[in-house]
């Protein structure tokens, strides 16, 4: 009976086909499309109100403490509770994916800024107050653009982890690539489908961190030329 | 009734908790499997990180497996592993887990032999120890502070992680937010938003627990000035 039944070769399994990838590249597109387009919010929206943040609590010194304490306790909680206490107010869509992730890459570019700051030595700082910078002009002229390779990190950090958090929002029904990944864990166990998407996930986080790598860079000449 | 006080209802129902696929089921197998991966993370990163950490070699190699490992994610590797020949079940849940438990243990342990003071190393050798009587009697107990850190940045990732695993229908409290969401959010609110209260809490309670711990085997001089270094390698280690 069963002999009868496979009338044709066994396709197999493979780990990665090209063939998927041609017969299915307007889904992965798609999905590889939402995937970037969240995490590009979600780092401008974090990056957007962390900075602030952060000058915040490099102005005010006693809210420092708190501001890095508290986002130190937010981050330990985990991805799929964080889902769950924003899921039952926000509903199930890309808005409570959204606010998962910029709360994470929040947290990253806060801590990060923070520390950027804290390093500008004081005596440059006692030497634009000499200079007649006020509060503002030292800070954009000053302690932004020393501080920025701790900006950039935070940065890169965020993004990266970002891209790999958007996954977790298959619980909710929108995590780009993951909708993939877990789609093809449900259908039969489908290794070329899993496989793919979670190479695009990695391939994303790498490409975006070389990019913010390389802005990094550009903004900070002086960086490299003291390293070269 | 809103999903705060839903929430309450469905905690405060008894046979929510010792039901089979209870919370008491779930946080036995979220714990089981928690410690099964901190301890095979264990077991794979610190001879490696203090054996690199003593010959001073593989800086590099500690950065790129702490980059890449944040790059790849959870799900992925949760729904990949069983595939292969590690097969269905709780190996490859514990395998993954255990994957995103090295970064951290391994970075501390490299740093941890690496900040010995090059003096104490010194006099070691010039007292006639062996390079590996050095790192047993000298790096190591030195480096215990860093264990310790490295020890609870890992163990509350892997709880954290190991929600994910009802994904892979792998237990673990992440069940209850799971099966929550099946029942959408009018009417499994409460029981989302009580199962990721008993997620955080577990997470949080780990964290306050290993701290500590993390105090009670720092040496009482070394204790300022670990915190700012603890906070260091954090910051460069796990940062996202």
């Amino acid at each position: 009976m069963s002999l009868r039944l496979s009338y044709r070769a066994d396709p197999g399994n493979p780990w990665f086909s090209w063939q998927y990838v041609r017969d299915n590249s307007d889904t992965i597109l798609s999905a590889l499309g939402d995937h970037t387009w969240l995490t590009v919010r979600a780092v401008v929206i974090a990056a957007l109100v962390g900075l602030p943040l952060a000058v915040v609590a490099y102005w005010v010194r006693p809210l420092a403490g708190p501001i890095v304490a508290f986002t130190g306790v937010l981050y330990t909680v985990p991805s799929l509770a964080l889902f769950a206490f924003l899921a039952p107010y926000l509903g199930i869509g890309a808005l409570t994916v959204l606010s998962v992730v910029v709360l994470y890459a929040l947290l990253v570019i806060v801590r990060n800024a923070v520390a950027g700051l804290n390093q500008v030595p004081p005596e440059v700082r006692e030497a634009a107050e000499g200079m007649g910078y006020g509060r503002w002009g030292r800070l954009f002229r000053i302690e932004l653009p020393l501080a920025l390779p701790g900006i950039v990190t935070g940065l890169r950090l965020a993004t990266v982890s970002t891209v790999a958090l958007v996954t977790v929002g298959v619980v909710v029904g929108r995590g780009g690539l993951g909708q993939l990944i877990f789609a093809g864990f449900q259908n039969n166990f489908y290794k070329a489908q899993i496989m793919t998407a979670t190479l695009l996930c990695v391939l994303l986080a790498l490409l975006a961190d070389l990019v913010l790598a390389g802005v990094g860079r550009l903004l900070t000449p002086w960086a490299a030329r003291r390293a070269g | 009734m809103s999903a705060i006080e839903q929430a309450v209802v469905w905690l405060n129902d008894p046979l929510n908790w010792t039901n089979p696929g209870g919370i008491m089921d779930r946080l036995g197998e979220h714990l089981s499997m928690s410690a099964a991966a901190v301890a095979l993370g264990c077991l794979v990163a610190w001879p490696l990180g203090l054996w690199l950490g003593h010959s001073g070699r593989g800086g590099g190699l500690v950065l790129l497996v702490s980059n890449v490992t944040l790059a790849v994610p959870t799900l992925a590797l949760l729904t990949i592993l069983p595939l292969t020949f590690l097969g269905f079940g709780r190996p490859a849940v514990v395998v993954a887990l255990a994957v995103f438990a090295v970064p951290p243990l391994l970075a501390n342990a490299y740093t941890g032999v690496r900040q010995v003071d090059p003096e104490t190393r010194d006099a070691a050798r010039g007292m006639g120890l062996s390079g590996g009587q050095v790192l047993r009697r000298v790096e190591l107990p030195l480096a215990v502070p860093y264990l310790a850190a490295g020890f609870r940045t890992a163990t509350v990732q892997v709880i954290a992680t190991a929600a994910l695993a009802t994904f892979v229908n792998g237990g673990g409290l992440g069940e209850i937010i799971r099966s929550g969401f099946g029942l959408s959010i009018a009417a499994g609110g409460g029981q989302i938003l009580a199962g990721g209260l008993l997620v955080a809490g577990l997470a949080l309670l780990a964290e306050v627990l290993l701290a500590g711990a993390e105090r009670l085997v720092t040496p009482r001089p070394l204790r300022p000035a670990r915190r700012r270094a603890a906070r260091r390698a954090g910051n460069a280690v796990t940062g996202g």
